[in-house]
């Protein structure tokens, strides 16, 4: 980048150069290799394809300093306001990026180990190297990445043993305390599931105040021959709040994930979720919903990468803006050579409520092998006149009639979870979010 | 005391009039036939009455019960008792049959300012109405016509009817694309439901319905109104000898209005 670095770059790199060393040198010297990058290539611009669609000139005129830890660890939280229906293991809460001791059950259980990245690393770094010191090299398309591994100081290690098969989901909330006008929050996730082990992780985002944050969480979530991961994404957060995610699975020979995601709130949110199956016979499908309203912008960029022998994966992806949103799409599948008998499928839905929303999709495939079967598909369009009659003509009014239909929409994409308490609660979280008045022209 | 009065009733469809001025007068539990070629604006007048956009009203009025219906909202009229049974009725992936027919119900006695009814209470109302439709209830627990056959659809719109209960019903070629066994048994569903305050209008295209159901009046719908009325006999002789002889009694209707071409 030859231009003077932005509000945003130079607030980052003053935060940065304020926090004290971790005290293990490989990972300091990762830290100061992506915060490096971060300097040099700055925020991604339109003109990268994988940020085309969503804009971040305003946010880099917005100099962030870093949430205070000492305010959000002080700062009083109602927990039954993070609970969920049908999630009663054990719940790891982080406010503003701080981990949150006092708010947090870590019990675990035989062979399912929880622990805060701080106290991990004191304990023992090296099994977290491999992640931690990875170097993101799509320059200033892996900004927030750079970014976050150079500015996380709190996250969470979770590990299950081989063969485990953990039976209470791990719930992790992410709350933007809305009370610290203006600055930024980091997280990183470690996930490993053991071998023929299985666990279900919840990851959870609201927002507790008013004020504009952004946070940034980075997952790394690696799945075992055999193991089984099931990982919802709920992300209920605020208008206030900007949010940068990426969650990046590896699965092993056998391995399957199951990703649900509901993309309810925010007003900019970037969802990266990113899989790679390298072992034969490994299996990805994710299912989700953005539901927007007013201004924002919800961008989802989604990206399968089938890269060993008789691989599947199956993305069902719907998409609902009302309002000025804008919603974003991309879902890209990879086959690489020599994954031969992959078998992919992506479909994406959405739905325009109003004339002012805007919805982009561009579903992918790039296949490198012989034998593969892939099937992508990806519409735009608006409820249907002759079914909005049909339930008015019985009585149902005209608010009633379009949400019933937007829901029965979305419904494909949340009902394979098993979950039926939680299926409920994010079926009525997304009627509640649902336009209530005829359509903003 | 009329349930429905209908005056001098013009209606266009993208720009173009079909309904030029049509005059009909329903009283409480009355039953009336409504026959007529093709493009005389049969269905039409369903979808002008029970409010559907795009069905534009130019002149007249329609009375319904002591209200101007014509000023109502679709999910109103359907609140204050009008009833629409569809010549084609809409297939609605995701959403259960059994949920949308109580959201109906309850939507119209929360306007009609009537306590809505739990769960317990609609269930054992649906085996009731079930009962007289002779309508397995796993048709119930699917999503609103979805993949349902021709006879199937038919038959839930009558369900549907039973459950809700209007006042004033009108059939829209209901017995359009159905064999003589579901014919039957549409005709079964609609004479139960037959009652001193309540009254049907049955739009067809064919006499054979009224076979089955007994008209107290058949009409004539040609050229966009109603040129002839009479009883039940009116509907054998258009069976018998079609619709050519009203050219001679109203030199106004142009040929086409009879043969059932496009003007």
């Amino acid at each position: 980048m030859t231009s003077a670095p932005s509000p945003f770059v130079r607030a980052a790199l003053d935060a940065a150069a304020a926090l004290p060393g971790t005290g293990i040198a490989w990972l300091d010297a990762a830290r100061r290799e992506n915060l490096d990058a971060f300097a040099a290539g700055g925020l991604p611009e339109s003109r990268e394809e994988a940020w085309k669609y969503t804009p971040l000139r305003a946010l880099a005129q917005r100099g962030l300093a870093l949430a205070d830890r000492e305010a959000a660890a002080a700062l009083a939280v109602d927990a039954a306001r993070l609970a969920l229906p049908g999630v009663d293991g054990d719940r790891v809460v982080f406010v503003d990026g701080t981990f949150r001791a006092d708010l947090s059950s870590l019990t675990g259980a035989t062979g399912v180990s929880l622990e805060p990245l701080a106290a991990a690393l004191a304990r023992n770094p090296e099994p977290l190297r491999f992640a931690l010191a990875n170097r993101y090299r799509h320059g200033a398309a892996d900004a927030f990445a750079h970014l976050n591994a150079g500015l996380a100081v709190d996250g969470l290690v979770l590990r299950v043993a081989d063969g485990v098969a953990a039976t209470k989901p791990v719930h992790v909330v992410h709350a933007s305390s809305g009370t610290q006008p203006d600055t930024s929050w980091h997280v990183r996730l470690l996930i490993e599931v053991g071998k023929d082990a299985s666990v279900d992780v919840i990851e959870h985002y609201v927002t507790l105040g008013d004020a504009k944050q952004l946070g940034t969480v980075v997952s790394d979530i690696v799945v075992r021959e055999n193991g089984r991961l099931g990982f919802v994404l709920l992300q209920d957060a605020s208008s206030a709040t900007t949010l940068v995610r990426r969650n990046h699975a590896r699965l092993d020979a056998g391995a399957a994930a199951t990703v649900h995601a509901l993309e309810l709130g925010g007003a900019l949110v970037r969802h990266e979720l990113q899989a790679e199956l390298n072992g034969d016979g490994a299996r990805f499908d994710s299912r989700g919903v953005f539901a927007l309203a007013g201004r924002q912008h919800v961008d989802t960029q989604l990206e399968v990468r089938h890269q060993a022998r008789d691989t599947s994966s199956d993305a069902l992806w719907r998409g609902i803006a009302d309002g000025r949103s804008r919603g974003v799409f991309r879902g890209a599948i990879v086959v690489a050579e020599g994954a031969d008998g992959t078998d992919a499928s992506l479909s994406n839905k959405n739905l325009l409520l109003s004339g002012q929303a805007e919805i982009d999709t561009k579903p992918e495939l790039e296949i490198y092998a012989d034998e593969v079967k892939a099937a992508h598909g990806a519409t735009i369009g608006q409820l249907d006149e002759r079914s909005l009659f049909y339930l008015r003509s019985r009585g149902i009014p005209l608010v009633q009639a379009r949400s019933l239909l937007t829901l029965a929409f979305c419904r494909a994409a949340l009902e394979s979870l098993p979950n039926e308490a939680l299926r409920d609660h994010l079926g009525e979280l997304l009627v509640a979010h649902l336009p209530t008045g005829p359509a903003a022209e | 005391m009329h349930m429905l009065k209908i005056d001098n009733l013009h209606a266009r469809v993208e720009g173009k009039e079909i309904l030029k001025g049509l005059s009909l007068d329903v009283r409480p539990g009355e039953v009336h036939a409504i026959m007529g070629p093709n493009g005389a604006g049969k269905s039409t007048l369903g979808n002008v009455l029970a409010g559907r956009d795009g069905y534009e009203v130019t002149q007249g009025s329609v009375e319904f019960a002591g209200r101007d219906l014509l000023a109502l909202e679709p999910e109103e009229r359907a609140a204050v008792g009008v009833f629409l049974a569809f010549q084609y009725p809409v297939e609605i992936p995701g959403v259960n049959n059994t949920y949308f027919l109580r959201a109906a119900l309850n939507a119209q006695r929360k306007f009609r300012g009537e306590d809505e009814l739990d769960s317990m209470r609609f269930l054992k109302l649906v085996r009731e109405k079930l009962k007289v439709m002779q309508i397995s209830d796993e048709l119930l627990h699917r999503a609103v016509n979805e993949g349902f056959s021709g006879g199937e659809k038919k038959r839930n719109e009558i369900f549907q009817m039973a459950v809700l209960e209007p006042k004033l019903a009108i059939l829209d070629e209901t017995d359009s694309g159905l064999d003589i066994d579901a014919l039957k048994q549409v005709a079964e569903g609609v004479n139960a439901l037959r009652s001193p305050d309540r009254s049907f209008v049955i739009v067809t295209h064919y006499q054979r319905l009224l076979d089955y159901i007994q008209p107290d009046f058949v009409h004539v719908l040609a050229g966009g109104r109603i040129v002839e009325s009479g009883d039940k006999d009116l509907a054998l002789k258009l069976e018998e000898q079609g619709y050519a002889w009203l050219a001679e009694k109203h030199p106004e209707l142009r040929k086409a209005d009879l043969a059932g071409e496009p003007a």
